[in-house]
């Protein structure tokens, strides 16, 4: 047992850290936050994609005979830790996943983005809703820059097109007038004004479809009710066979409704849990360097501020806030290491939970440590909060992650 | 990252459960967790049989008695005795995880061969008397005084909060010999029997009910200069050499237990129908996280110290065990809060399960240095923040 780094990952992470300050440095995160620059976002996105996708990091996993890297989860939450650390935008981990797992054809290269939707419940004996869930929709962070969407159900996969029928309204910037026209199930995105000024966000509205089951309120369909599971025969399968098709089936109890129901293609993928559990592993890993930078910078700013004649971080208060912040990320970052190298999916719940507080807590333990200076857009504190706010809401809250928790102990 | 054992450590830890499922059911019965003397013999007892079968000391080096172990052998030794519902260190905690650790770096090879066998056999017991009523957590403004006379240290002073004192063969002492030196110069380690005239002791009552410490009065109290480990006024390094080796593994059969009593709540919260409260429930799930990570943290500061002894330091690096110590002290109190949730009101009668170690896990947030001074370590000497005032 040896549980650090080896050399390798080291030089792993050091050159990824290199990299991400050469294409996506302070100054490119100051202009692509700055409200009154000029942006074209969906642009700019597809020019760093392209960087990414030559960097390796969407093929990172993929087998060295298809063009990958060849590399494992370790390794994966190594990069997209950086990659948390330096606020870079973008549907990382959906095209990540997409390009390691072979979903979408040039995601592993960075030429088509892909971004996700979390339409499952985690597990069938969890009855909270899916992370994104909200009553009125789900939320997708980056659809107009996308070219697809991977919907990750229950036990299922399913990829939306931007560009066709898939949506009510095509999305993607540019090619609205030549789309056919969507299909009647499909459902209706409606932008909404993000709070993470780097993640634009739209809500997919569920459009009820004619044969529509009646889900919610259902008394037979408990928590452990669940369809079918697909298996790989059903790939690209046409929407409307029937209600079998249709996608999520979040039918707890009749406490929430269906999120979305959406039409799509069926991806021959057969474990939407696997992809889901890594999705959140490597959002914890994001989470982790957040919270490792917000530190950074609290300590950084607690050395050098005076007041009282002496440095801010002689204070013990101030101190104390720090080193809690260390705490923090460093039990984090035991969680979320193991998560990756067990791929067990307790140690995944229990990465996402504490990296998500770890990032939240230690993003506000920070912006106090800036006093007034962490309340302004030019400080970067609130950017690293307002991220961690929204990757909390992806891919396993806190709340369904406790509930598996608990469950995972009887 | 690499979480796996090598095939010599899966060896060692298949004979180890062996060995356990044989000499665990001939054990003789608990006993009262308030009898001392009863609880140093079943300690004592256990360290015996760890002995004659080649377990004692398993992380002390060879020239010590010890086994030389990697600190991954002593991690799955401390794993899998615990799982195994094995007792604890008990009395045995200072003499195995401090004083005798002290001893095997600094002391010379007469006082080795002196103590250390018999700590390993579960013959003597040590106890740590460090603090005074004066110096807790400012522990460099201890104030025992021990005056040289010929081939003897004259030593007057108290100590308080003394663990185990009413049961102890000797303690480790630390004395001021230089009164006029700055404060971490003027330090002394002394071994003093707990037998000598001029010894008292007098047990404190915990808030839990039990005397598992004491004030120790020292008057006028002959210790032989032969007792004294390292040079004089050279003690407080002496400390420091092992102190963080206490704040890293100490607690690893714990959190295993932890993790199993855990279990139990939930178990207990859904026979009684509480599982149905979404708060309780929650917590439960969030500890389950807390104490995967901690196990995960404990594995983490194993490799660093393993690394570190690759290359000639010490045990496990003053952050690895502050964080844990805090992370976990905190958790620990948690666990019996919602031991408490899940009784009810039967968390008010002490006879019930989880009621005393609700009680006793206010302590860990105090001692073997509070939760405070904890976080200063990690600022100043971690994150390197300018020292306050
Ligand atoms: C169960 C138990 C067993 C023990 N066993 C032993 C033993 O075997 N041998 C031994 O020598 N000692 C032992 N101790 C003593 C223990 O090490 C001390 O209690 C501890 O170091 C704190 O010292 P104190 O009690 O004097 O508290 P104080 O130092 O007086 O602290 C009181 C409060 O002030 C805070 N405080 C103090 N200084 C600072 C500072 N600089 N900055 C911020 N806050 C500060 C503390 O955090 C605490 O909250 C034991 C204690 C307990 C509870």
């Amino acid at each position: 047992m040896d549980f650090r780094l080896t050399d390798d990952q080291e030089a792993l992470r050091a050159g990824m850290r290199q990299l991400l300050d050469r294409h996506f440095g302070p100054t490119a995160l100051r202009h692509a936050a700055d409200p009154l620059a000029h942006h074209a976002p969906n642009a700019e996105l597809t020019r760093l994609w392209a960087e990414l996708g030559a960097a390796g990091l969407f093929s990172l996993r993929a087998d060295e005979s298809a063009g990958g890297v060849g590399l494992g989860l370790p390794e994966a939450v190594l990069v997209f830790e950086e990659t948390g650390r330096a606020l870079l935008p973008g549907p990382l981990v959906a095209t990540h996943l997409a390009g390691s797992w072979g979903l979408v054809p040039g995601a592993a290269e960075g030429r088509v983005v892909v971004t996700a939707m979390d339409a499952g419940r985690p597990s069938p004996d969890v009855t909270s809703p899916p992370g994104g869930t909200a009553p009125d929709g789900m939320l997708v962070e980056h659809l107009e820059a996308a070219d697809a969407v991977l919907v990750v159900g229950d036990g299922e996969v399913r990829l939306l097109e931007t560009t066709g029928s898939d949506l009510a309204g095509a999305v993607k910037d540019g090619e609205q007038a030549g789309s056919p026209p969507a299909a009647a199930a499909a459902p209706a995105p409606v932008p909404v004004r993000s709070v993470d000024p780097l993640s634009p966000l739209h809500r997919v509205v569920a459009r009820p479809a004619s044969d529509s089951r009646p889900v919610a309120g259902d008394q037979e369909e408990g928590p452990g009710a669940r369809r079918g599971q697909r298996s790989g025969d059903g790939v690209g399968q046409e929407p409307g066979d029937g209600p079998e098709e249709r996608l999520p089936t979040v039918a707890g109890r009749g406490k929430w409704l269906p999120a979305v129901d959406v039409p799509g293609k069926w991806l021959p993928t057969g474990d939407a849990d696997v992809l889901r559990r890594e999705a959140g592993v490597l959002t914890a890993a994001q989470q982790l360097g957040s919270a490792r930078r917000t530190l950074e910078m609290a300590v950084g700013y607690a050395r050098e501020r005076e007041q009282f004649g002496r440095p801010i971080g002689t204070f013990q208060a101030v101190q104390h806030l720090c080193a809690g912040m260390l705490v923090r990320a460093q039990t984090a970052r035991s969680a979320v290491y193991a998560a990756a190298v067990t791929q067990e999916s307790e140690e995944a719940y229990a990465a996402k939970l504490l990296a998500d507080e770890a990032a939240t807590s230690n993003a506000r333990d920070c912006l106090q440590v800036f006093g007034g200076m962490g309340f302004t857009w030019e400080a970067e504190v609130h950017l690293h909060l307002k991220r961690a706010w929204l990757r909390a809401e992806q891919w396993g809250t806190s709340a369904a992650a406790e509930e598996r928790l608990a469950a995972a102990l009887l | 990252m690499d979480l796996t054992c090598t095939p010599e450590e899966e060896e060692f830890r298949a004979r180890l459960r062996t060995w356990l499922a044989r000499e665990l059911p001939t054990l003789p019965p608990r006993p009262d967790p308030l009898d001392w003397p009863a609880r140093r013999a079943y300690d004592m007892d256990w360290q015996r049989r760890l002995h004659e079968a080649g377990y004692a000391g398993l992380h002390w080096p060879e020239d010590a008695g010890g086994q030389d172990a990697t600190p991954t052998q002593h991690l799955i030794f401390l794993e899998e005795t615990e799982a195994a519902g094995a007792p604890y260190v008990g009395a045995g905690f200072v003499g195995l995880l401090h004083a005798g650790p002290t001893i095997a770096a600094e002391g010379t090879a007469e006082q080795r061969a002196r103590w250390l066998p018999p700590i390993l056999s579960g013959d003597q017991v040590w106890c740590q008397g460090f603090s005074e009523p004066d110096a807790g957590s400012d522990l460099a403004s201890l104030r025992t005084r021990a005056v040289r006379d010929g081939d003897h240290y004259v030593v007057t002073g108290s100590k308080i909060w003394t663990s185990h004192a009413e049961v102890a063969d000797w303690c480790e002492l630390l004395v001021r010999t230089d009164p006029e030196a700055p404060r971490h110069r003027g330090i002394t380690w002394l071994a003093l029997p707990m037998d000598a005239p001029g010894v008292t002791v007098r047990p404190l009552r915990t808030l839990a009910g039990s005397t598992e410490f004491a004030e120790v009065f020292l008057d006028e109290v002959r210790v032989p200069v032969t007792h004294r480990v390292g040079e004089e006024n050279d003690g407080w390094r002496v400390t420091m050499v092992t102190l963080s080796f206490e704040r890293g593994t100490a607690f690893v059969g714990e959190v295993v237990a932890c993790r199993r009593t855990l279990r139990l709540l939930a178990k207990r919260a859904r026979k009684t129908g509480r599982w149905d409260d979404a708060v309780l429930r929650r917590r439960l799930g969030r500890l389950n996280a807390e104490f995967t990570a901690l196990w995960r943290l404990i594995q983490w500061n194993v490799s660093e110290a393993a690394h570190g002894l690759r290359h000639g330091g010490t045990g496990v690096p003053a952050e690895g065990a502050s964080v844990f110590k805090l992370r976990y002290s905190h958790a620990r109190q948690e666990l019996y809060d919602v031991a408490a949730a899940v009784l009810g009101p039967d968390a008010l009668d002490l006879t019930r399960e989880w009621t005393r170690e609700r009680l006793s896990s206010l302590s860990y947030t105090i001692a073997a240095g509070t939760s405070q001074i904890q976080h200063t370590i990690l600022a100043e000497r971690v994150l390197g923040l300018p020292k306050g005032r």
